[in-house]
């Protein structure tokens, strides 16, 4: 397998780099969204997430990428093998996929040959401790959708189904994206979305060249261009690791937490779940940038992305989210 | 290459994408726009003949499935055998060589995006999408059409035009091959940047397959840098299918052909931003390669981009990927006999069942002394699930945006379309507007979901003109009847106020005009549809009136006081 794009050679898109990161770092804030046109370095930023992050310790022949000293999952003695380092799950769900492609299901072949009631894994489980990535996530169907957000939800995939009667780990981080002009998702749906972020092509030209370049270079000559890469990577990554101790022991205080309320009411985002994720997100955040607390500067770096999309809306309204929460952001913050 | 010189029509260009993708198989493949017929297929087997003799060569048909595609179990054959049998999957054999994908514009949204991932996997197929589209709305899923550099069509070429023999003599290919990883790219890439710019192509794929393309070219013409033949040469094949916008031309150049060689200061001030300053030739080339991309525009694309409409094609998914397979998906509805395989589940459980009574019987009649196992599963017992599909709506409206509707009133309706649309948008339905003025009816949004695209269209439509009503009941007729062929169930809102003056085959008069209306309103009626007729005229009109008598509707009129009555009307009525 070729390795992946190196996600810090991607150019621009600064938000949806963000968005990610947040998401690597602390993986309750809740999956992201991606809506924006093609060509525009998503499905690139998604995959270069396999090369960045960390790999996981788990067995070599366990389906549900359990970590070591975890119990094998549906009581079987399954022949797991050694202990192995794996790269992060990066799973694609392609659109179209059945409910027992996703979910899994009552392993056919077994049933026939051995009269064995056996269950055979789905997705939901390859994509365990790692990310799942719908492109297009507009065009899913509904039930797959609900059935995907509930199981991120939980962190749990439970199968009552074929007279099987199976419950394994799922925690997945759930990245979705999509082009608005081929159809929008449910508010329900939206909202069950951490952080919603929108990308566009570059315009300026120079930027365009350059991701042409990085593109062209990376097509022609993989290795070369990720080795060239291969210190951004590493720092990143370290960057992304200290992040994630750090979150441990950062507070966020009193001030901080009101702001965040009086962003939400003034902004009419519905619900708790915009506060919460506002929150989770400004402290991973502020793990990113090393900081020693969370302070209102990384509220309002994540404040669009966390709440553009839980704004109660008139959809009618064009002037698009992102205006109204600049609005909010300085109603509430002043300038 | 050989036929430099003049202009190349498009079976040159053809066969000249053939010799690029032979060269680079990390072109993708090629959208090739034409119906069945000879020439479709000497262009198909002039490509094949460019690969090498064993590279894998298979139709991926439209409508195949994923066991197909990715393989699976053979459930007839490993129940035949008793132990598993396994189907290849398609996609595992085309690996390193070429999927021929029939009727393309058919393909789905779903099949669509398993075919790019596998252009993007570790050993990718050309693809060759055939496209016999011919409605204006019908295309190529755009996920996979963004991914095959080529966009050809040979729908208007003469049999005559085709030119037979080898495209390319296997040596020159070879050395091709050889030469192509040490191709200089020059200037190309700001060139191809700004010209993709010029031409209002937003996505950044298609650069990057230009560039590709451009080595290619540069490769087969035995060049060590890509120049400028080559940048006008991908510019034609790559950029120029794709553009949404008629570059700005820097000057009213058809006067002052022959431009001094001062180079003018004008002419680098409106191409807009063009590159740095410093390079003198860039702007030259970026200019010369955006004119060969001009040149190539389809003359219809050409003249709509003039008129200023930008007129992308209906991207996004097929048509095809809308239709509802019926009792595939949706809530479980119990079990019926049948064979498992394109989306039907087996029904484990119920085949069990259906064979446990025969367990003994086909022992005892087949393997007397083997003992065999309990039960004994023959092809007749597969039972498969079966779904209840979730219909769903959509709701059709069909605006009069005539004259005899004052310009407010026209807004007013517009109003109450879109807070029924937001009704709409709430319950996930399918939209889809008509709109009626002057000579006829025209589809001013196509069943969509989203929002956006419905409100634009809406706010885009201008008034005045005459009232071709019957034309606009025969457009919504037809509409709802496409619905429901996908599985959606239509209901129909008409907003006029009923005054048709525009016969059905365009002419004036009134009297002729409303016997037309009511004759198709009668007819309308019979397809039984859910309609509602929302009267827009000032006080009422009996025209109207009788006019939602005769099509069976309901009736009523603007303004609606309370906003919301307007589309509890509409639900009610599809109730």
């Amino acid at each position: 397998m070729t390795s992946p794009f190196p996600f810090s050679a991607i150019v621009g898109q600064d938000d949806m780099k963000q968005a990610l990161l947040i998401a690597c770092v602390e993986p309750r804030v809740g999956g992201v969204l991606i809506f924006g046109d093609r060509g525009t370095a998503k499905s690139t930023a998604v995959r270069a997430l396999a090369g960045l992050l960390p790999p996981i310790e788990t067995y070599e022949s366990d389906p549900y990428n359990a970590a070591p000293g975890d119990p094998p999952i549906d009581g079987q003695d399954r022949q797991r093998g050694a202990q192995t380092l794996k790269p992060t799950p990066v799973i694609d769900l392609p659109l179209g996929a059945t409910e027992d492609r996703v979910v899994g299901a009552l392993d056919i072949e077994k049933a026939l040959r051995k009269g064995e009631k056996a269950f055979e894994p789905g997705l939901l489980a390859r994509a365990n401790r790692g990310f799942l990535y719908i492109d297009e996530v507009n065009l899913l169907e509904d039930h797959i959708v609900d059935l995907l957000l509930d199981v991120a939800a939980t962190g749990e995939n439970v199968v009552e189904r074929d007279g099987l009667s199976v419950r394994h780990p799922a925690r997945f981080v759930l990245v979705g994206s999509g082009n608005p002009e081929e159809g929008e998702l449910r508010p329900q749906l939206l909202d069950r979305f951490g952080l919603s972020v929108e990308v566009a092509t570059p315009r300026e030209i120079d930027m365009r060249v350059e991701v042409v370049r990085r593109r062209d270079a990376f097509e022609r000559d993989p290795d070369s261009f990720c080795a060239q890469w291969a210190d951004a990577e590493s720092r990143l990554r370290s960057r992304i690791l200290d992040a994630k101790d750090r979150l441990k022991t950062l507070d966020s205080d009193e001030a901080v937490l009101r702001k965040a309320s009086e962003l939400c009411l003034a902004l009419g985002a519905d619900g708790l779940r915009g506060e919460l994720t506002l929150l989770r997100a400004a402290r991973a955040q502020a793990a990113l940038d090393e900081a020693d607390a969370v302070s209102v500067d990384h509220l309002r770096s994540v404040a669009p992305a966390a709440l553009r999309h839980r704004l109660r809306r008139d959809p009618l309204d064009d002037a698009g989210s992102s205006a109204r929460i600049e609005r909010g952001l300085q109603e509430v913050f002043g300038q | 290459m050989t036929d430099g010189g003049q202009t190349p029509g498009p079976w040159a260009d053809a066969r000249l994408a053939a010799a690029l993708l032979a060269i680079d198989p990390g072109l993708g493949g090629m959208v090739l726009t034409a119906r069945s017929g000879p020439v479709r297929d000497a262009w198909l087997d002039g490509f094949r003949a460019l690969l090498e003799d064993d590279a894998p060569w298979r139709r991926v048909p439209a409508n195949i499935n994923d066991e197909a595609l990715f393989g699976g179990l053979d459930l007839a054959a490993t129940l035949k055998a008793g132990r598993p049998v396994r189907t290849p999957g398609l996609l595992a054999g085309i690996e390193g060589g070429v999927g021929v994908i029939a009727m393309a514009e058919r393909a789905s949204p779903g099949l669509a995006s398993r075919l790019a991932a596998a252009i993007e996997g570790p050993s990718p197929p050309l693809l060759i999408a055939l496209d016999e589209s011919s409605e204006p709305d019908e295309a190529t899923p755009a996920t996979l059409a963004d991914r095959l550099a080529f966009h050809v069509d040979l729908s208007n070429t003469a049999l005559s035009a085709i030119t037979a023999g080898p495209l390319l003599d296997p040596e020159m290919l070879t050395m091709a091959k050889v030469r192509l990883p040490h191709i200089l790219n020059g200037d190309a890439e700001p060139v191809l940047t700004a010209a993709a710019l010029a031409l209002g192509i937003d996505s950044l794929r298609p650069v990057i397959l230009a560039l590709r393309a451009a080595r290619a070219a540069a490769a087969l013409d035995n060049r060590d840098e890509v120049a400028e033949e080559d940048l006008s040469l991908v510019a034609r094949l790559v950029l120029a299918p794709r553009a949404t916008q008629m570059p700005a031309r820097e000057e009213q150049a058809e006067a002052e052909q022959d431009q001094g060689p001062e180079g003018e200061p004008e002419a680098a001030n409106d191409t807009p931003d063009a590159g740095d300053d410093e390079r003198p030739g860039l702007d030259d080339l970026t200019e010369i390669t955006t004119e060969a991309a001009r040149a190539a525009l389809p003359e219809g694309l050409l003249a709509r981009l003039e008129a200023g409409a930008a007129a992308p094609k209906a991207g996004g998914a097929g048509k095809a990927g809308a239709m509802q397979r019926a009792g595939l998906r949706g809530r479980p509805a119990g079990a019926m006999r049948g064979n498992p395989g394109e989306g039907r589940r087996l029904d484990l459980l119920a085949t069990l069942r259906a064979a446990a009574p025969w367990g003994r019987v086909r022992r005892r009649g087949l393997k007397r002394f083997a003992p065999g196992p309990a039960i004994e599963v023959r092809r007749e017992d597969f039972r498969i699930k079966r779904f209840k599909p979730r219909s769903e709506s959509e709701t059709i409206f069909v605006v009069d945006a005539s004259g005899s509707l004052a310009l407010n009133r026209l807004s007013e309706a517009k109003g109450a379309v879109e807070l029924m649309l937001a009704q709409s948008y709430v319950r996930r339905d399918h939209v889809a507007v008509i709109a009626f003025r002057g000579a006829g009816a025209d589809m001013l949004l196509p069943s969509t979901r989203s929002l956006a695209r419905a409100k634009r269209s809406l706010a885009a439509l201008p008034g005045g003109g005459g009232t071709p009503l019957a034309a606009a009941i025969q457009a919504a007729d037809a509409a709802a009847q496409a619905a429901t062929r996908q599985g959606r169930s239509p209901t129909l809102v008409f907003l006029t106020d009923g005054a048709a003056n525009i016969t059905r085959d365009g002419g004036a008069g009134r009297e002729i005009a409303q016997a037309e209306a009511r004759q198709a309103g009668r007819q309308l009626r019979t397809s039984g549809y859910p309609v509602v007729l929302v009267d827009v005229s000032k006080r009422g009109s009996d025209a109207a009136r009788t006019l939602a008598q005769d099509m069976g509707a309901r009736y009523a009129r603007l303004p609606v006081s309370n906003p919301g009555a307007l589309a509890q009307l509409a639900r009610e009525a599809a109730a």
